[in-house]
Formats: C-alpha cells, sequence, structure tokens
C-alpha cells in the first residue's frame, strides 16, 4: 500500500545552511589576526583595563567561532536560546561570587 | 496515510529513526542535545574561570609572576594550531554537507593530527615544569604546587610565592581540563572518520560529524580564552 503513495512531499531540502568554505576561511584568518593582536595588546599597558582588553578580543574570536564555525548563525532560535541562557548563569555565577567575595576582608580565614 | 509512510514506508532514509517525522527533525532533536551538554561544559569549565577571577583579584602580583614565567609564544604557536584544527573541522563538516568523501576523511583526519600537535607541545610545557619536582636534588624549578613548589625562578617571596601556587594549580587544572577534552575528542574524531570512510554519511545525513565540530569548536573556544589568561598576564 504504501508503495503507491508519493515519496515524502516534504522536500529533501538542503539540510542546514551550507556556508562557502571561503567563509570558514575568512574566519580562520581573523582569528590567527586576532590572535597576533592579542599579543600585541598584552604588551601595552591600559592599567585597570588590561583585563577588559584582552577579554574583548577573546570574546570577539568566540564570537566568530560561534557564528560561523559552529553555524550558530543559521541555527534554530531554540539553540539560540541554549547558547544565551548558558552564558547567562555564566555571568550570574561571576557576578553574584564575586559580589560576595570583593565585599569581604580577605583573607578570609584569620591568621593564627 | 503519509504520516505512514513517513514513519514506516519503504523510503524513509535507513538513518532516520522511527521516533522522528524527518530527517531535518532528528537533526535539530539531536544539535539541539549537543547545544544543551555544551551549555553544561560551560558552565563546567565557568566555575574553574569564577574560581580564576577571584583568585586574580586577590592576588594580581603573584599572578602576573606566573603568567611571565610562562612561554607565551608556545602558547600563541598552540592558539595558531587549534584555530587551524577548527578550520580543517569546519571543512570537514562542510565536505560532509557536500558529498565530499574522501574530504571529510582527510578533513578530519588533518584536525587529529592538529590536535596532537598541540598536545605533544603540552607534553613538553608540562614536563619542563615536573620534571624537576623529581630526585632528590633542590628541585629548582619545580612549578606543581605543594612542598616541592619552587617560586624562585619567579622573583616573589614571602606570601606571594605562595599565592603563585595558587596561579600554578589553576594553570595546570585549566589546561589539564582542557586538555583532556581533545584526548576524549581525538578518538571520537578517530571513530567519525572510520565512519565516514566507510561511507555512512551523506549530504542528507551527517549530524555524527557536525556534532564532533561542535565539541571540537567549543574546545577550541575554551582555549581561546585560557590564552590570554593564563600566558599573557602583565607586559612582556
Amino acid at each position: 500500500m504504501s508503495e503507491q503513495l508519493a515519496p515524502e512531499s516534504q522536500p529533501t531540502h538542503p539540510r542546514g545552511h551550507v556556508v562557502s568554505w571561503k567563509v570558514y576561511l575568512a574566519v580562520f584568518l581573523a582569528l590567527c589576526a586576532l590572535t597576533v593582536i592579542t599579543v600585541q595588546v598584552a604588551g601595552h599597558d591600559f592599567g585597570p583595563f588590561n583585563l577588559v582588553v584582552a577579554l574583548g578580543v577573546a570574546i570577539t574570536k568566540a564570537t566568530l567561532v560561534v557564528l560561523y564555525f559552529m553555524h550558530a548563525r543559521y541555527s534554530e532560535r531554540l539553540t539560540h536560546l541554549v547558547i544565551a541562557s548558558s552564558l547567562a548563569f555564566f555571568v550570574i555565577l561571576v557576578f553574584l561570587l564575586l559580589a560576595d567575595y570583593l565585599s569581604r576582608p580577605w583573607p578570609l580565614v584569620a591568621a593564627g | 496515510m503519509s504520516e505512514l509512510a513517513a514513519h514506516g514506508g519503504a523510503e524513509h532514509h535507513p538513518a532516520l529513526q522511527h521516533h522522528f517525522t524527518s530527517l531535518e527533525q532528528q537533526r535539530a532533536a539531536s544539535s539541539l542535545g549537543m547545544w544543551v551538554f555544551i551549555a553544561q561544559e560551560v558552565l563546567f569549565f565557568g566555575g574553574l574561570f569564577a574560581t580564576y577571577t577571584v583568585y586574580r583579584t586577590q592576588y594580581p602580583d603573584a599572578f602576573s609572576a606566573g603568567s611571565h614565567h610562562l612561554s607565551w609564544k608556545i602558547g600563541f604557536f598552540n592558539t595558531l594550531v587549534l584555530i587551524g584544527s577548527s578550520l580543517t573541522m569546519a571543512m570537514g563538516v562542510y565536505s560532509a554537507a557536500t558529498g565530499k568523501k574522501n574530504r571529510v576523511v582527510g578533513f578530519i583526519l588533518a584536525t587529529i593530527l592538529l590536535g596532537s600537535v598541540f598536545l605533544g607541545v603540552k607534553y613538553f610545557e608540562y614536563g619542563d615544569k615536573i620534571r624537576p619536582c623529581f630526585g632528590d636534588g633542590s628541585h629548582a624549578g619545580c612549578l606543581v604546587p605543594g612542598e616541592r613548589f619552587d617560586a624562585s625562578a619567579l622573583h616573589l617571596a614571602g606570601p606571594a610565592a605562595g599565592h603563585a601556587q595558587i596561579f600554578f594549580s589553576l594553570y595546570f587544572g585549566m589546561t589539564g581540563l582542557h586538555a583532556l577534552h581533545m584526548i576524549i575528542g581525538i578518538p571520537i574524531l578517530l571513530l567519525i572518520a572510520y565512519w565516514s570512510w566507510r561511507g555512512r554519511y551523506s549530504p542528507e545525513y551527517h549530524t555524527p560529524v557536525e556534532l564532533v565540530g561542535l565539541y571540537w569548536h567549543f574546545v577550541d573556544i575554551v582555549w581561546i580564552f585560557l590564552f590570554p589568561l593564563l600566558y599573557l598576564i602583565g607586559s612582556h
């Protein structure tokens, strides 16, 4: 019976999104350039902003990897939700931890 | 009736499991599962990054001295190697999506090779810090936290020398956990390369290639943060 039915009406459309290899190459070159930049900026003293600059470059690199190598740019909204929630919980973890530690005398255990 | 065909008809793709209506739905479900796993991994590593943040804010000088002692050139080299392995991995997934079987195998093997180069470099990097800790000598240069830890090369004295041990605990802990992820990833890549060579994947179905790719890229991202946080504190 089933032989008489037409093959799945759903067109087998190219699953996901196939990104040109040129995009991957461009992302790779950008990541290499940003790696050189991160070493370069580490040689300069931005005072309290040293960490901010280093993390800024790292976050830029990570974003490129997530968006293009991991195809997040072309993935379902549910995937975006998972990514966003993992980042949100990480921020909560660090923020509350620092709010606690930085508002207490250090070291926590009195000497002797 | 078409429902029946989709579920049990002779037309369906051999890789399609009976509880999914279509390959696309199956792929979306697998991909979501992998992303949830990665979200868990973010928080798994997140605990270490949070610990790092707390101690670095308390002992900036010890962290700076410890970081200074690491070779940024080695870290830089390994960063490029790992980014390169992410490129070959992405190309492997691309080749699977476009049905180039031999290229999939080639790109995955290249990814494994670059991953192994990374781990090989790490082996020597660890060795330099661990080797002096053995034997009866002075243990000069021993950078494994513990009784034999030697802070003289870090030019630190007093409590700061002890604080440097915290830096090296985090160095070994974070890079070690990262390396463990690669050690787990390489056999999985080998398996996927083997299955790919056996012709299991096609442009319609190559979800395992995609998922191992997601894992590998995630491991790359962890290193992208570890490199500046461990190797590049303070100026050079």
